[in-house]
């Protein structure tokens, strides 16, 4: 089973790498782009069948080391 | 002192704090690898240096604030033990959960290197007792990820009870939360567990204790720590 685990700062949380990748974005032209926040994402191969044990172990993953639930949430999508 | 500097692959400070403690103490620490499971016997105050550990891979601090030797580090912190965290050390102490917030991007997204100037809110802890009250030194810092960040109620807590023990402030001593050099929330440099037994800083006192090569303001918390220890 494939999953995806997208890490991103919460949004009260200030995100300076967005804003000078927003800035630089305008600067080369690309219009029509309101605001970007900059997240992370890990492609995770599990070695369990059913969905809720790998659920269960995702955010275990989550919670003890992917993310910093101080600043950051996270969320899980399995891929086909 | 029985002092033990833990060593994590990417560490590039633990040279100059054991040169600091040796300095003031004449004791010199011990260099404790990251996967022991223990400390030496009788270890009285646990270093966690500067550095790069682990290449800043996923979040600053993040995997060595998970690192083997960490159960023994808050084992020792538990019972009251003395932890220094510097620089990167800091950055341990947040992930770690041993400390409160977290330390992210410079808000203007520069690396900073150079020397900042601090004022010591604090003098009743381990670390300052040799400093006065309010006085204003000057420590180098050396981050990319210096800015303090924790949420609102976090802040007002540790503002409430006083463990913001350095701070930011401008060349003519003044605390400006809106130019402070990282964009630290309320220009918080350092901060001290609830019992003080914790510190966790960013600018780096150890690179200032040697008249050789300039400024001896770092000279003081280590004399301080020596102090208390010597006693116990």
């Amino acid at each position: 089973m494939k999953a995806r685990v997208l890490v991103t700062l919460k949004s009260a949380v200030l995100d300076p790498q967005g804003k000078a990748i927003e800035g630089a974005l305008r600067s080369l032209g690309v219009h029509g782009i309101g605001s970007v926040r900059q997240g992370k994402v890990f492609d995770i191969e599990l070695d369990v069948a059913d969905t809720s044990k790998a659920e269960s172990v995702l955010k275990d993953a989550c919670e003890k080391l992917l993310a910093n639930t101080v600043i950051e949430s996270y969320r899980v999508e399995f891929l086909g | 002192m029985k002092a033990a500097v833990i060593v994590f692959p990417g560490s590039n400070r633990e040279g100059d704090v054991a040169r600091a403690l040796e300095l003031v103490s004449g004791s010199r620490p011990t260099l404790v690898w990251h996967a022991d499971t223990a400390l030496p016997a009788g270890t009285d105050l646990v270093v966690l240096p500067g550095g790069f550990s682990y290449g800043d891979y996923l979040r600053c601090g993040a995997i060595a604030a998970r690192a083997t030797i960490m159960e023994a580090v808050r084992a020792h912190a538990a019972r009251g033990g003395l932890v220094l965290g510097i620089c990167n050390g800091f950055q341990i102490l947040c992930e770690s959960g041993l400390l409160p917030g977290v330390l992210v991007r410079n808000a203007r997204l520069r690396f900073i290197c150079r020397e900042a100037r601090l004022r010591v809110e604090r003098i009743d802890t381990p670390y300052t007792r040799k400093y006065a009250k309010g006085s204003i030194v000057r420590f180098p810092v050396a981050h990319g990820e210096g800015n303090y960040t924790a949420d609102a109620e976090t802040l007002k807590r540790l503002e409430g009870e006083g463990r913001v023990v350095f701070r930011y402030v401008t060349t003519s001593g003044q605390r400006d939360d809106e130019q402070v050099l990282n964009g630290a929330a309320n220009s918080i440099a350092g901060i001290v567990s609830e019992k003080l037994n914790v510190l966790g800083l960013m600018p780096h006192p150890e690179n200032h204790v040697d008249p050789l090569i300039g400024p001896t303001d770092g000279r003081a918390l280590f004399e301080s720590l020596a102090g208390v220890l010597e006693r116990a």
